[in-house]
């Protein structure tokens, strides 16, 4: 399926990734955004009240965050794609509705343009400090998707990822964007609408009085109905059986949760998508994503015009960890620098992977990027 | 011969013996409600029935219609995001007076501002049930509560007069002895076109009524019969509730008032003209 031209603005566009979001959203289908303000992320929003009501599309601004988080997931159930936004503050109150829509496996996506924390922190700042947040914010076990993007362009193409992958994995997508790639303005290029490709919703065809609503297909992901349909289906928030009924035993918690978990684990090679950059023979190799992965890119370059062989991997998709990737790479390369705008988060899932590899954190406090020279300084002490 | 019992076919038969307590009465406001359908003449594929997280968000789970569990106090704003998708479902929102009122409060008090088509009905048995038996935002002074165990001193929530000052549109309270009123009001709620509210006045025997020595639910049917005060058209503002003193019930509020859909519709046609493309279904 192809995107749908009422909401393709085809062309050359100068624009920030908060706009270039808005514009991968309503090419994702996306028809439904409830939202919050709050900066950096709120030029989202923003742009959505102006472009809906001209391609039937519905944007609420809801009292909180807690409120937008899951009326995205009551318009889901009402046949939408759907989207909500926000940043630092907003995703905290956001958690309990992501692990909802794990639980009952609402395809959505959560915008977070990261800004420095924790509490209010830097509110026009940049950080990447919520990735961990983002894999296990919301209480109890779970798999779910976030994307990075690192420039206005993949704001816009991650975003359209993510409803695709929201819908075929039924699974809520996050889009950890941070606060320079959502306020820098670079040329941002929308193709055709019969050049975006759409994964549709999986809408059941089952009898009506046959449709089992949790019951899954062989990729582990059950087929959906939307209200209004006739099938009369039951979802909650609690442990479930096939037919969406409550079964609040150890094997019924064991067969569910292991579903949920399995369908993005077993995915997750397919789910893998990572940039790399002279990784073959390096003896060092960068790893890196969103906003720092171009600043990384520039020490990089600056370590190898002094003839070092230094490879770099961005992450595109941070979750699921590539595990598979690193843990391969790990026995080919000698040490790792994971420079991120924290304290060291996603460097924890490379330690995890390294195998004996070393592994070197160039952590950053937030409110702007690293300055290259440190992350040189980095690659240049690990090689010696 | 047998006769079938209306609610039956109403309810998920599948999904029985429901786990409440004996003499609990959100199985009589169940009960009202599934005849409140049967008259209204909705069809059972048009109906969606959203609740909260307690003894009372249980009973979107035996509603034999597209039917949805939420998170505590978030049925609404999930019931927002249905009703904006789908506007030819009429979405009701099924849940205790904690969940709408206490964690859900400031939903409900949008929700009636924006005029949301919806029907909210509110089991308000002055405790939280699931949990125990704690404080809610209903508790009558006084009153003993797990978590006021010498007994409550915050001022409660005059439910009726709040959905009123909000903006609902429809405003009625019955107690579980008040069946048919209840039913009827349950019913104009549903045909109400905007945001219309039912507080049921309803026992926990074995939590609320228990500690505060207030005999079983017949004991609590005979205090409803005889403490309540039928007022149609009352002033909210004077209905509020104490452990002792009437109950005023009624239909309350019944007016006009564009819906939010209705108000979005016609000001981004007004604005946009044809540029204005309404939401497909
Ligand atoms: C976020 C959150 N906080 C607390 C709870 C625990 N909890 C479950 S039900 C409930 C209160 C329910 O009371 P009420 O809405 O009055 O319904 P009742 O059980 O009396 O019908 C609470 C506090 C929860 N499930 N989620
Ligand atoms: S605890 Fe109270 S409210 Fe809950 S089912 Fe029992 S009687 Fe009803």
């Amino acid at each position: 399926m192809h995107a749908d031209p009422a909401g393709v603005l085809t062309g050359a566009h100068f624009i920030d990734g908060d706009h270039a979001c808005c514009e991968g959203a309503l090419a994702g289908g996306c028809r439904f955004v409830a939202g919050y303000p709050i900066t950096p992320s709120t030029e989202v929003v923003e742009r959505i009240a102006l472009r809906f009501p001209e391609v039937g599309g519905v944007f609420i601004q809801m009292e909180d965050e807690l409120a937008s988080s899951i009326a995205i997931a009551g318009a889901v159930w009402g046949g939408k794609r759907a989207m909500t936004v926000t940043s630092g503050p907003g995703f905290s109150l956001m958690m309990e509705h992501i692990g909802f829509a794990i639980m009952t496996e609402t395809p959505c996506v959560f915008v977070n343009v990261q800004r420095g924390g924790p509490s209010t922190g830097l509110p026009t700042l940049p950080a990447q400090a919520d990735m961990m947040q983002a894999r296990w914010g919301s209480h109890g076990d779970y798999e779910l998707i976030a994307v990075c993007p690192n420039s206005p362009q993949e704001c816009f193409d991650l975003t359209i990822k993510a409803f695709n992958l929201a819908e075929q994995y039924r699974v809520p997508v996050l889009v950890m964007m941070d606060e320079c790639v959502g306020h820098m303005m670079e040329r941002v290029i929308i193709p055709k609408p019969e050049e975006i490709e759409i994964f549709p919703r999986r809408w059941t065809n089952a009898p009506l009085d046959e449709y089992l609503p949790f019951e899954p297909g062989e990729d582990l992901v059950p087929d959906m109905a939307r209200a209004g349909q006739g099938y009369r289906f039951h979802m909650t928030g609690l442990t479930h059986d096939e037919k969406g009924y409550p079964d609040m035993t150890v094997t019924g918690q064991a067969r569910l949760l292991g579903r949920l978990i399995d369908k993005i684990k077993k995915n997750a090679a397919a789910l893998t998508d990572v940039v790399e950059d002279q990784v073959d023979g390096a003896e060092a190799v960068v790893i890196s994503y969103g906003i720092t992965s171009r600043v990384a890119q520039k020490a990089v370059q600056a370590v190898r015009a002094k003839g070092r062989r230094v490879g770099s991997l961005r992450l595109r998709t941070a979750w699921p960890f590539p595990e598979h990737l690193i843990r391969d790479l790990a026995t080919k390369v000698k040490v790792f620098i994971v420079p991120e705008l924290n304290f060291g988060q996603m460097v924890r899932e490379v330690e995890r992977c390294a195998q004996g590899a070393r592994v070197v954190s160039v952590p950053h406090a937030g409110g702007t990027v690293h300055d290259p020279a440190i992350i040189v300084q980095a690659i240049t002490e690990a090689l010696r | 011969m047998s006769v079938e019992n209306p609610a039956e076919r109403y309810l998920r038969s599948d999904r029985m013996p429901h786990i409440w307590c004996p003499g609990c009465g959100i199985g009589t406001t169940v009960n009202c409600f599934t005849r409140a359908i049967d008259e209204s003449g909705i069809p059972m594929d048009r109906l969606a029935v959203v609740s909260g997280i307690g003894c009372t968000g249980r009973v979107a789970g035996y509603m034999h219609v597209d039917s949805f569990h939420t998170t505590h106090g978030r049925a609404i704003p999930f019931a927002t995001g249905l009703k904006l998708a789908a506007p030819d479902m009429k979405v009701v929102v099924y849940s205790g007076d904690g969940d709408l009122f206490a964690i859900g409060g400031n939903h409900f008090i949008h929700a009636a501002r924006r005029n949301l088509d919806m029907t909210v009905i509110c089991v308000n048995n002055l405790t939280y049930g699931m949990t125990g038996g704690q404080l809610t935002p209903t508790t009558p002074e006084e009153a003993i509560a797990s978590t006021s165990p010498y007994g409550n001193f915050e001022h409660p929530f005059n439910l009726p007069y709040l959905a009123e000052s909000c903006g609902a549109v429809y405003v009625a309270r019955w107690t579980t002895y008040h069946v048919t009123q209840m039913k009827k009001a349950m019913k104009e709620a549903l045909l109400k076109k905007g945001f219309s509210f039912v507080e049921v006045i309803s026992p926990c025997p074995t939590l609320y009524g228990r500690r505060n020595r207030l005999g079983d639910s017949l004991d609590e049917m005979k205090t409803y019969k005889t403490r309540s005060v039928i007022k149609n058209g009352a002033d909210t503002k004077e209905v509020d509730l104490g452990m002792t003193g009437s109950i005023v019930v009624g239909k309350f509020v019944d007016r006009e008032r564009a819906t939010y859909q209705d108000a979005m519709e016609a000001f981004y046609s007004r604005k946009l003209g044809n540029r204005y493309v309404r939401a497909s279904q």
